[in-house]
């Protein structure tokens, strides 16, 4: 594995899990893989493929090329609504933190991605799902704001199960929020790039995860709107093999591109080295020294 | 089965035996009209007992009375409305109606989730559930909006958007997450009504707005009080308890900075009066249009932005970096 970069130095170590694991089970092959092995794989299967989910740290450090300028940082729910189902609100994003490393589900900040500064969003799931409320709504919206003042193209890794339900409609109306701001920034020519890994559902997906002007899929991520089970639930009819896989939603047109993680960084340089390019109109836009 | 509707038998009853009695009164030769207003007294207080306090749960099963005013009933109440068809590449979706019409003058595009009365209409109308044919359909009279200076009225009622194979295969996401981005960028007014249910992702797909109009019991939700129970409490039968957790009713999105106008209900709902209710909202309307078209496009788009950009719910955590 590469050294820990600086910037995941000065974060401070990531949490280590608490039942001392030795090794996962890979849930496509049944492959039984030593988590150290796994890592050192990007948590792909080394014998069939199969992409586990990512955290977001990893992901950033996948990506970047060295530093990452993190934003918003110190964001926290502040628990509109007082919330309690089975568990207080409070005590499961307790919970979370503990579980994720993180204080809430989005790490937010700037790099350069092969030389090409960037503004860089990036979901883990392992906090509440994904999920977005206020804090994931304004992190979004501080990071797209932010690239739009440096005239920096902006990319937003999601995974997430959608609205956080525990917000209600503070929640919901993030997917508001944060669609104002992508509105904005596509105003002044620059690109959004969203990559959507697994899985990307609900107000996420209904928002700027398919406002990107470049959506790329990850292999095998399970993509869509609405919930298998919803849907199972409303038509009670058998649902198509590879039904919202990455895989079937590049068939039917719905995203640009599906990359395996191996081969993402090139991918997404690729696609911002063009977007930035200089073309026939002059958009406004931060490019690296050297192109 | 609707809680309201069996809650509100007994007075419905009551109702009729009333309107019985007028009629005698008028072809018989006794005078009831002591028995007449004794009765009355009691419709009365029998109304302010079953709807006096309503819970959260029993708000929404008053959101989906089977006689409650849907779109089509404010639309049709529009002055010349003429509907206008189809997404220009899959088909029309009946669960989305659009056109264009005048409010007290004023030429406006109108947008509208339309359930179905019965079985067969809702068949028809999927439930108000539209698919992404519906949404791109709306997107189109968005871009007619902007493109003839036109303002937007919409109503909002939907259980959500429609949750099956083909609207997955076409997009659902990107459909609602485009308009939702045009919406925010829109150079024209948008008036929004919520006038029955506000089903998460699938309502904000023709929600989004500088003024956010919601009548008095009507619910708006980030998810079914159904769907939040299955996921958070993993059992549907906790839905009671979810409708009370969810703040969905609009004197909870009110205070929450959602919702901008709170259009008041008769007693007992909007299906007991659908004509007055009918009135009001047009007329709520056309009060926010009045306001909203005396501003330039760029001060309409920075108050739209601002309205947004304020909803959240998060804290500054003081730490320190070394020890988290």
């Amino acid at each position: 594995m590469t050294p820990t970069p600086n910037w995941l130095r000065r974060r401070g170590a990531k949490p280590q899990p608490a039942d001392d694991k030795l090794w996962e089970i890979c849930p496509s092959c049944g492959e039984r893989i030593y988590i150290k092995d796994l890592d050192a794989q990007q948590r792909v299967c080394p014998k069939c493929g199969h992409h586990f989910r990512l955290p977001a740290l990893d992901r950033i450090a996948l990506l970047a090329d060295g530093d990452f300028d993190e934003i918003g940082e110190n964001l926290v729910t502040g628990d509109p609504l007082q919330w309690s189902d089975r568990v207080p609100y409070r005590e499961k994003t307790q919970g979370d933190r503990t579980k994720s490393g993180l204080l809430e589900a989005i790490v937010a900040g700037f790099c350069t991605v092969e030389q090409i500064p960037i503004g860089l969003g990036v979901m883990d799931f392992n906090f509440r799902g994904g999920t977005m409320g206020g804090v994931v709504g304004e992190k979004v919206t501080l990071l797209v704001e932010e690239c739009a003042r440096r005239r920096v193209p902006c990319v937003i890794v999601t995974s997430s199960g959608g609205a956080r339900m525990e917000e209600g409609m503070i929640g919901l109306m993030q997917l508001a929020k944060t669609s104002g701001a992508v509105e904005r920034f596509g105003a002044l020519g620059l690109p959004l790039v969203t990559i959507l890994t697994d899985p990307t559902t609900g107000g996420v997906s209904a928002s700027f995860g398919f406002q990107g002007d470049v959506v790329i899929a990850e292999s095998g991520a399970a993509i869509g709107f609405a919930g298998r089970r919803v849907i199972d639930q409303t038509i009670r009819q058998k649902l198509p093999e590879g039904f919202q896989t990455a895989e079937f939603l590049l068939e039917h047109g719905q995203v640009d591109m599906v990359v395996r993680r191996s081969d993402m960084k090139a991918a997404l340089a690729s696609v911002l080295r063009f977007l930035i390019a200089k073309g026939y109109g002059a958009v406004d836009v931060a490019r690296p020294k050297s192109a | 089965m609707n809680v309201i509707v069996e809650l509100e038998k007994p007075l419905l009853e009551l109702e009729a035996k009333i309107e019985g009695l007028k009629k005698l009164n008028e072809t018989q030769r006794v005078d009831f009209s002591a028995e007449i207003r004794a009765l009355n007294e009691k419709a009365v207080s029998l109304e302010a007992e079953i709807f006096g306090n309503l819970t959260p749960w029993q708000r929404v099963h008053l959101a989906r009375h089977p006689r409650r005013p849907l779109a089509m009933d404010y639309i049709s109440k529009l002055d010349g409305f003429v509907e206008l068809h189809g997404d220009r590449s899959y088909r029309d979706d009946p669960a989305l109606v659009a056109g264009y019409a005048y409010l007290r003058g004023v030429p406006v595009f109108v947008l509208g989730q339309q359930k179905g009365r019965d079985t067969k209409e809702n068949l028809y109308r999927s439930f108000g559930m539209a698919h992404p044919e519906g949404y791109r359909k709306a997107a189109r009279i968005m871009r007619l909006a902007e493109k003839f200076g036109k303002p937007l009225l919409t109503f909002v009622d939907t259980p959500g958007a429609y949750p099956g194979i083909g609207a997955e295969e076409r997009g659902q996401a990107e459909a609602i997450a485009t308009n939702i981005k045009l919406m925010a960028g829109l150079r024209t007014p948008i008036v929004v009504n919520i006038v029955g249910e506000g089903g998460s992702g699938g309502a904000l797909g023709i929600g989004v707005g500088d003024h956010i109009a919601m009548l008095q019991h009507a619910i708006y939700s980030v998810a079914s009080p159904e769907a939040a129970a299955s996921i958070l409490w993993r059992d549907s039968t906790k839905a009671e308890e979810a409708a009370m957790r969810l703040r969905l009713t609009s004197e909870d999105l009110f205070e929450f900075g959602i919702v901008d106008e709170v259009v008041p209900e008769p007693m007992g709902g909007a299906h007991r009066d659908p004509a007055k209710v009918v009135d009001a909202v047009l007329a709520a309307d056309a009060r926010a249009l009045d306001k909203l078209m005396s501003l330039k496009p760029e001060q309409l788009l920075d108050r739209r932005y601002e309205k947004y950009r304020k909803i959240g719910a998060h804290e500054e955590m003081v730490l320190d970096r070394a020890a988290r």
